[in-house]
């Protein structure tokens, strides 16, 4: 038995590295909790982007869910999202609205010209202010809000398919149980 | 903390005393006059106050006395960038860290204390941005933790201890049955 120690000790090791690195594997290492989540949305008035001299608010925008997509044309896992994006969107049931990140205009509308515009609306933030007040360090960052204007869900990184059919589909349709 | 640095300035330090090494030791071969060491003193300032002239250039930040401006190094140091993580928001180049500090600065202006701009952030980006984190029932595993960790290693020590000394008892009374001195274990 006692010799059998350090051998059980060792196997204990391996366990909680492997854990460790399945952990990692599962789990975004860089994403920190949001503090908003089920909290109401942070107040916001900002620019179209297509329109700049019309403003858009939250309250504009309640009564009806939506996600809010944070992107930006500098933002290289953006191109990655933004398939997905393109190709999920439709079938997800809520608006996509696109939040356009400390982008200048004209950055941001050609490379929506180039890649396809999967968003409903667009608004933008050019000065990154308003992205503070929703937690936001980077982009691609989404938050699916309520009709109530309640934040549900965040994802931090881009959205894959695994990511919209196992965490975003789920939270959309609890959502849209409990108020529909 | 940059700032800072450049400001105590060693190298001027250090052209200073090369200048008066130059002045004291005349050298026979060069024309050692005052202008020429005095020159030297200038360039090397020039050099040195190069870098504070990149440093302010970063960001320059009106702040209204130095005293503040030492409350915002020292505000900075204790927040964590979110978006790089193991960097300060002082030390931080991130875009985010950038925004986040000119953000900082704005609430300094408007007469906010620490505590509220440390409230501010948390309520934006979890406790995660501070170096401090409370005590709360979702860290007491990240403060504890370290402890549980010694008091098992300690249990493990006492249990093999005890094991051993036993261990030694019974082999000494075999020996004492024999002949020699009793050996009560208790030498190690």
């Amino acid at each position: 038995m006692s010799r059998l120690l350090p051998f059980i000790g060792f196997m204990l090791l391996v366990g909680l590295f492997g854990f460790g690195i399945w952990w990692n594997t599962q789990h975004d290492p860089n994403a920190i909790p949001t503090p908003l989540l089920n909290k109401p949305a942070p107040e916001f008035n900002l620019p179209k982007l297509y329109e700049p001299a019309q403003t858009v608010s939250k309250a504009d925008l309640l009564g009806r869910p939506y996600l809010l997509n944070v992107f930006a044309s500098w933002c290289v896992e953006c191109g990655v999202e933004h398939p997905v994006l393109t190709a999920e969107g439709p079938t997800l049931g809520v608006e996509l609205v696109g939040y356009n990140y400390k982008d200048a205009p004209d950055d941001a509308k050609g490379w929506l010209a180039k890649h396809g515009n999967p968003y409903a609306l667009l608004i933008a933030d050019e000065p990154g202010h308003t992205a503070i007040d929703f937690g936001v360090y980077g982009a691609p960052e989404s938050f699916l809000i309520d009709a109530k204007g309640v934040i549900r869900y965040k994802h931090i990184g881009p959205l894959t398919p695994e990511v919209v059919a196992k965490e975003l589909k789920p939270a959309i349709a609890a959502m849209l149980k409990e108020a529909p | 903390m940059l700032l800072r640095h450049h400001r105590r300035s060693p190298l001027a330090g250090d052209a200073f005393a090369f200048a008066n090494a130059d002045s004291r030791i005349p050298n026979p071969g060069t024309k050692a006059s005052p202008a020429s060491g005095l020159l030297r003193v200038l360039l090397l300032l020039v050099l040195a106050f190069a870098g504070l002239a990149h440093a302010q250039a970063i960001e320059p930040m009106p702040f209204k006395d130095h005293a503040q401006e030492l409350r915002f190094q020292h505000l900075t140091r204790q927040l964590r960038c979110p978006m790089c993580q193991n960097e300060t928001l002082a030390d931080s180049n991130a875009p985010i860290a950038r925004d986040l500090r000119n953000q900082i600065f704005r609430m300094m202006q408007q007469g906010k204390s620490d505590e509220q701009i440390k409230q501010y952030l948390v309520a934006r980006y979890s406790s995660f941005v501070l170096y401090d984190p409370p005590l709360g029932p979702h860290t007491w595993l990240l403060w504890f933790g370290p402890l549980l960790i010694l008091l098992g290693g300690a249990g493990v020590v006492l249990v093999a201890i005890r094991r051993r000394s036993r261990a030694n008892s019974a082999a000494t009374t075999d020996a004492a049955a024999g002949n020699g001195p009793a050996d009560n274990g208790d030498d190690w």
